[in-house]
């Protein structure tokens, strides 16, 4: 057992950053106020000062213009992670990340590689309102090219953003503004978590509960109720959406025969969508009771703590969903 | 035909040099121009598949910008941009194989004319998106800019990009960072398929002044113009990174797209077209100094043989393999 020292996730992430650019002086960062103010949400603190001006870029307040600009250095070398601010504002850069980012690679014969990182947090929980609170990241699971990851704690934020840097693609990295300060174990020295690779976050034998992100937390938080009931919750943290862990999911689901997906996203059209059809598909022989999703209803993410708090995914809401396919 | 018998300019003979290099200017534009012939008639024979969109009467600008960059200097070109990969240095085999969508085409078949790209001289990607390589020319003149070397960034685009507002976040960003970015605008007065003029009411001179961006602006039927401006310019970036707005007044000989049948252009200025023909006007210029036309001529009769071969074997060529295309979506 290696040691581990425990971090908030965003000083993982931003810990992260810091071994990238050291490691690899191609490796840049862009985004808005990320540099002498240190990031809106703290995470890219202390970089401007270790690495400057020159390596820590302080972008305009111009989405697109940031993602495009990325893609460009990528081309001409550099590995550029750019930071959107909120997952929301990729609406403004969404020419750079599907027409642009997506495509170079095969759209150019596999001339070019694109070294691309965007980082963005995602998610509600802080009456941010229906702007400042979406879970985008299927619409960019849904663009061949690009590679989706969020993870849920510190150990895979760290590891999953260093392996997103040196991958010669495009990632989307999803980041959960609600959890920055969230604790957790950072072993030393960090390990690298590949992409693509899910995570046994608790094991069970009588529902596979397939989540990532914040509704990690929440799945574990409604575990010990359930476990109290005599029902044991087995809980995939999937860590990256695109390219998803199909075999560790059929795997767990041949043991449990149940499926519940879990995700803070609107429900409808989800990612929670796609895996239940896949699953519905290459699974269909192991599945004792039909597949639920638990997320988000098909609404803006409202403002007020009493609609917000009513509107989110939780604990009880996945209670209710994994009692229900037992019966 | 080239018409050699009217000639309005004076008969002053150039200096030797001078005259040499607009001989190979008029070698790289009667390349374009007669790649784009061929393009059209493979377009119309159904040999070319999708959309192209030529540059007929506007292959002085790439042409006259090209020639001051090197292979390490990169260029976003748009989905008119035969002539800017050509002047850039595109292998014309590979090219032609690209637009027939061959397995030996230079994207292997999965780009075709709106997104060719030669990564390896520094063509980052034509473009099926109004304004998209704006950006992409930003981030590659902020690379150069970091490097250090001296290596400059091209931002082609046309007077229809003017009102996409990546223009507006990129030319503040060129400015406010100091980046070695010529964007240069193709003004040919069209947009796709309304006049400019009923798009965008801004002033391209204006605009750059008010991020305090050097603005030059040059007549794209003089490709002598061209060049002496953009060497120029090109010249001050190396030494002085900081970007410059090179407009270029053209004109679009064809339609939008190829096969577009122009119904909202009024036949006067269809007819009008000729005398503002870039080819036209250096080869009048070229014997006015003593050029003799057999020597054009010979040009072209080269590059016919050339282009007619290297059509032949891109025609013959293999077509590619949706299984071994699909592996490819992401790098390893």
């Amino acid at each position: 057992m290696s040691a581990a020292e425990t971090v908030r996730i965003g000083q993982a992430i931003g810990r992260a950053l810091g071994d990238a650019m050291a490691e690899d002086e191609r490796v840049i960062l862009l985004g808005e106020d990320i540099g002498a103010a240190g990031g809106p949400f703290g995470v890219t603190r202390g970089l401007y000062e270790k690495f400057g001006a020159q390596r820590v870029l302080d972008f305009p307040i111009s989405e697109a213009a940031l993602v495009g600009t990325a893609l460009g250095a990528a081309l001409t070398g550099y590995k550029p992670v750019a930071e959107i601010m909120f997952m929301d504002f990729c609406t403004l850069a969404m020419d750079a990340l599907v027409n642009q980012s997506a495509k170079a690679h095969f759209m150019f014969g596999s001339q070019t590689s694109v070294p691309l990182v965007v980082r963005t947090p995602h998610g509600g929980g802080l009456n941010a309102g229906a702007q400042h609170s979406q879970c985008l990241e299927v619409w960019f699971a849904h663009i061949p090219g690009l590679i989706v990851v969020c993870p849920s704690n510190p150990g895979d934020a760290y590891g999953l953003l260093v392996a997103s840097i040196a991958n010669p693609n495009p990632v989307v990295f999803v980041e959960n503004k609600a959890m920055y300060a969230k604790k957790g174990p950072l072993a030393t020295p960090p390990a690298v978590v590949d992409i693509g690779t899910a995570r046994i976050a608790r094991e069970g034998r009588d529902v596979t509960v397939v989540s990532y992100g914040a509704a990690v937390h929440w799945a574990e938080e409604a575990a010990p109720g359930l476990a109290a009931d005599g029902i044991e919750i087995e809980i995939i943290d999937l860590r990256t959406i695109q390219p998803w862990d199909e075999a560790t999911v059929l795997a767990s689901l041949a043991k449990t025969h149940r499926l519940v997906i879990f995700h803070e996203a609107v429900e409808a059209f989800g990612v929670g969508a796609e895996i239940a059809a896949r699953m519905a598909d290459v699974g269909f022989d192991e599945l004792d009771a039909p597949i639920r999703r638990v997320g988000a209803p098909y609404c803006p993410v409202p403002y007020a703590p009493a609609l917000e708090s009513a509107y989110a995914p939780s604990a009880t809401k996945l209670t209710a969903a994994v009692k229900q396919i037992l019966n | 035909m080239n018409d050699d018998s009217q000639n309005s300019l004076p008969p002053e003979p150039l200096p030797f040099s001078e005259s040499e290099r607009l001989v190979d200017c008029y070698r790289l534009m009667q390349r374009i121009r007669k790649v784009e012939e061929h393009l059209c008639a493979l377009f119309a024979d159904g040999v070319i598949p999708g959309f192209i969109h030529v540059s007929i009467g506007q292959e002085s600008v790439p042409v006259g910008i090209s020639r001051h960059l090197s292979d390490d200097d990169t260029i976003a070109i748009t989905h008119r941009g035969h002539g800017q990969a050509i002047a850039k240095g595109i292998k014309l085999g590979p090219f032609f194989a690209e637009m027939m969508g061959k397995r030996d085409g230079i994207c292997k078949g999965r780009a075709g004319s709106m997104h060719i790209a030669d990564t390896t001289i520094g063509i980052l990607g034509a473009n099926g998106i109004v304004g998209g390589g704006i950006s992409i020319a930003t981030g590659s003149a902020l690379a150069h800019k970091l490097d250090g070397a001296g290596n400059i960034a091209v931002a082609y685009f046309g007077d229809g990009a003017l009102a996409e507002g990546i223009f507006h976040e990129c030319i503040n960003l060129c400015a406010l960072w100091s980046l070695p970015c010529l964007l240069v605008c193709e003004n040919n007065g069209w947009g796709e398929f309304s006049k400019t003029e009923r798009q965008f009411c801004g002033d391209l001179e204006r605009m750059a002044a008010a991020f305090d961006v050097h603005y030059c602006f040059v007549d794209g039927i003089d490709v002598g113009a061209v060049t002496t401006a953009a060497g120029d310019i090109i010249t001050a970036m190396r030494a002085d990174p900081r970007p410059h707005v090179l407009e270029c007044k053209v004109e679009r000989f064809h339609g939008h797209y190829e096969g577009d049948p122009q119904k909202y252009r009024d036949e006067a200025e269809l007819a009008a077209l000729a005398e503002r023909d870039p080819i036209i006007h250096l080869r009048k210029r070229l014997i006015a100094s003593g050029i003799a036309s057999a020597v054009l001529d010979e040009i072209e009769a080269k590059l016919e043989n050339e282009i007619g071969s290297v059509v032949a074997a891109a025609r013959a060529g293999a077509e590619p393999n949706f299984a071994e295309a699909s592996l490819e979506v992401y790098a390893q």
